[in-house]
């Protein structure tokens, strides 16, 4: 059999294809996008991007009652949204093979909280697996499906950042079609759960938690790594990894199945030492069931629950040193992202900043807003809360800040949860002001397809689901449409949808400055007359990377490298010292920082 | 060679992830075991982007590269360079363009670009090599052909037969570039001398 590199990611997606998995849906978030976009590229298998993760769960889950075999993938806090039938499914069971693919995201290097989702499996009676590089990602995710046939349940598999964006060697095989050869019968009892059922499977799926914890005993992922008996570890995940980089030679349990865990397997190799150190990143989630079965262990006393894992701090945590600290004498300035020059929200950011408007929100490119300079989110939680809490913000105070306050949601956030706080506003008596900032994709997680942008996730045209038509359909009397790189147009529109008594939509149509520039178009770069620059930094103000301040001159240059033209830091300049094509560019208007 | 470790870093939309695409597959085909890391996600917006790449004989356990155990930094910005500076091994080689990309927080001048980057990684570190980045454009011809310019500068370094290196860069480069960006890989390898 042939090998390949592959990402945890390609890996869990050659595994749905290896296992014989039919139908497979997502909701792309970083790390688990490339999950979907990998499955995608296999068509055998039915695959799609769900407007949310419940969608997405639920698609799969369907699949998985009418008997073929499926798998839908989210990051950690999608598993939030689809938690409801997640908890349920655990009670119905499945017909066919189903797994969940979580995941976490321990360091939160593009995420908003830093949960471990290993705590899901606990809580809805779920038995869980976690590799530890790609190539445990394709076994235990195949392993998974047989799992959840054997024993009427969904798998979770749970995988962190590095697991998703780690590379290794993956062993291919080939595909084996699986599933049932006629729709299933019916049978009320398992899929249909009225209470008087779910009193039924309650009983069945304590049993079988313990015919799980009993395959745990048993299953060779759970395994001893043999070593010197000075130390001794019990390992699962990523963490494996950093512990065997520092003690090669350790005795380790390395745990790959583990909700519920193998307990006297546990039992019996803390037995052989004197003190055993759990190494998981993020909850004691091990450790504290471990104790519970009174077997002593050591664990989040040593190393910490906050954060990534690395072999530095396991290290460190264990031997109590500290890394000397190489003073080179200069403070580093910090590299945060930022918005792409030419990104269509600039324009939105550097309106709402003028008007002095205060902006609630939502998950996605748009987030960055919050950054300085333009330095212009108040809030921002959760997806779809860009909508529904603006409701809450205008009626604490009986809507008297209304006039000043806007939600915000992109057009993907919007089918993901944006359209039932509208419906809320609506019918509330709100009087909300909620931009759509429409890019044509899903940007922040690397320009996936959703239901605006008229493609599936294989790119072939589907159905484009129109923002404005559901605006009207949910009763908003107010919609604007606008070029989010019209200032001018932008800017009267806020005034007067803030000014509005009614629930008012701004739409902002542009697309994603990385689609035309992945297409190749080119662009023209603006220039600036260095003698006209009075170095007052109202264009750098609008935050973008195309610009750089000189200090010491007092000058802005543009990198013309970078630079795409699209004239929203030229209509911040009192001088009009940008050019385009050699013309200077003069505007009628002149937009400033802050108005009034 | 028993094993080696790689650590690039640079801002994103650099060509940092070609680049190490590029070296993990010379890594395989030299015969190494290969695990290669990256954070993707917001760094794909400007942020400082890193990839640790890692070649064992026998086995790499995690990709990860710990603190002062890189054999190589790379770096495609020279304040990359510096941020990453702790990671390299005291006996380790940095090679890194003396490009200057402003991040958000300087070009809005809230935050020094500090002088003299090169002066402070040179005396902080003694095996570094610089290239002008600018002189190297004009070089090879093409500023798109500059990762794999850093490719043949690394090569320079490492015991690993020239030829899989260029049959690596040939199936990983668009079909018209192949000559460009070997011509850029061969410039690069007149850095270790």
């Amino acid at each position: 059999m042939s090998k390949e590199m592959m990402s945890g990611n390609e890996a869990i997606a050659r595994a749905a294809y290896e296992a014989g998995v039919k139908v497979a849906a997502a909701y792309p978030g970083t790390p688990s996008s490339e999950i979907m976009e990998n499955v995608a590229k296999y068509d055998e298998i039915f695959s799609q991007w769900g407007p949310n993760e419940k969608v997405a769960f639920e698609v799969a889950l369907g699949a998985a009652f009418a008997g073929k075999r499926a798998i839908c993938a989210m990051k950690h806090v999608g598993l939030n949204v689809a938690a409801d039938p997640f908890f349920t499914a655990s009670y119905s069971g499945v017909e066919a093979g189903f797994v969940i693919v979580s995941a976490d995201e321990p360091g939160m290097h593009s995420s908003q909280n830093e949960q471990d989702n290993r705590n899901y499996a606990k809580f809805a009676k779920i038995p869980m697996l976690e590799p530890s590089d790609s190539q445990e990602a394709k076994d235990f995710t195949k392993l998974a499906f047989d799992i959840s046939e054997k024993f009427d349940t969904p798998v979770l598999m749970r995988v962190t950042t590095r697991i998703c964006h780690s590379k290794s060697m993956v062993e291919l095989k080939e595909r084996k079609e699986t599933g049932l050869n006629e729709f299933p019968k019916k049978n009320t009892r398992k899929y249909v759960v009225i209470p008087a059922h779910a009193r039924i499977k309650r009983v069945m799926v304590e049993q079988r938690l313990k015919d799980l914890a009993e395959y745990a005993e048993n299953t060779d992922i759970n395994r001893i790594e043999e070593g010197t008996r000075d130390l001794a570890f019990i390992t699962s995940g990523f963490s494996h990894n950093y512990v065997k980089e520092v003690y090669p030679d350790a005795h380790f349990l390395k745990l790959g199945f583990t909700y519920p865990l193998p307990m006297k397997m546990i039992r019996k190799f803390v037995d052989q030492h004197k003190k055993v150190i759990v190494v998981e990143e993020l909850d004691p989630f091990m450790e504290d069931q471990i104790k519970v079965a009174g077997i002593n262990v050591h664990g989040m006393d040593i190393i910490t629950n906050i954060g990534e894992l690395n072999s530095d701090i396991i290290r460190n945590s264990i031997e109590n040193t500290k890394d000397e600290v190489n003073d080179i004498g200069v403070s580093i300035p910090v590299r945060p992202p930022a918005l792409c020059p030419g990104c269509p929200h600039r324009g939105v950011f550097t309106i709402l900043r003028e008007q002095s408007v205060r902006v609630m929100g939502d998950i996605g490119c748009y987030t960055l807003g919050v950054l300085p300079p333009l330095d212009n989110l108040d809030w921002c939680v959760c997806m779809g809360a860009g909508v529904s809490m603006v409701q809450g913000l205008e009626k604490a105070w009986d809507d008297e800040h209304a006039d000043k306050i806007v939600g915000m949601v992109g057009d993907s956030t919007f089918f993901h949860s944006g359209i039932t706080g509208l419906v809320d506003i609506v019918y509330n008596h709100g009087i909300g002001t909620i931009f759509v900032l429409d890019n044509s994709t899903t940007a922040m997680t690397g320009t996936q397809e959703n239901p605006a942008t008229g493609k599936d996730i294989k790119g072939n045209p589907a159905t484009r689901v129109d923002i404005r038509k559901i605006c009207e359909a949910v009763g908003i009397k107010e919609i604007y449409d606008v070029d989010p790189q019209d200032l001018d147009a932008l800017g009267e529109v806020v005034a007067k949808a803030l000014a509005s008594k009614n629930p008012t939509v701004i739409i902002t149509h542009r697309e994603c400055i990385l689609l035309p520039l992945r297409a190749k178009v080119k662009f023209t770069p603006l220039k600036i007359d260095t003698e006209k620059c009075i170095g007052c930094k109202s264009c750098v103000s609008v935050g973008c990377p195309a610009l750089a301040y000189d200090k010491k001159l007092r000058k802005t240059r543009v990198l013309p490298e970078l630079c795409v033209g699209c004239e929203v830091c030229s209509r911040m300049c009192p001088k009009s010292a940008f050019t385009k094509n050699g013309e200077p560019l003069v505007y009628e208007k002149r937009h400033k920082i802050r108005g009034k | 060679m028993e094993n080696l470790n790689i650590l690039i870093v640079g801002v994103g939309g650099q060509g940092v992830i070609l680049a190490s695409e590029v070296l993990t597959l010379v890594g395989i085909k030299a015969g190494f075991d290969v695990k290669k890391s990256e954070i993707h996600g917001m760094s794909q917006r400007g942020g400082s982007v890193s990839s640790d790449i890692r070649f064992n004989k026998v086995k790499v356990h995690s990709p990860v590269i710990a603190r002062k155990s890189a054999d190589f930094l790379v770096g495609f910005e020279k304040l990359e360079a510096l941020r990453a500076i702790d990671m390299v091994a005291d006996d380790g080689i940095i090679i890194s363009s003396n490009y200057r990309l402003d991040p958000m927080t300087v070009s809005a001048g809230s935050m020094i670009y500090p002088d003299d980057v090169e002066g402070i990684v040179k005396e902080n570190h003694e095996k570094t090599y610089f290239f002008d980045h600018v002189e190297t454009i004009e070089k090879i011809k093409n500023p798109r052909a500059v990762n794999i310019y850093i490719l043949g500068a690394l090569a320079s370094f490492i015991d690993i037969d020239k030829e899989i290196w260029i049959e690596v860069i040939k199936s990983r480069v668009p079909p018209k570039t192949v000559e460009l960006n070997l011509n850029a890989f061969e410039e690069g390898l007149k850095i270790g001398g």
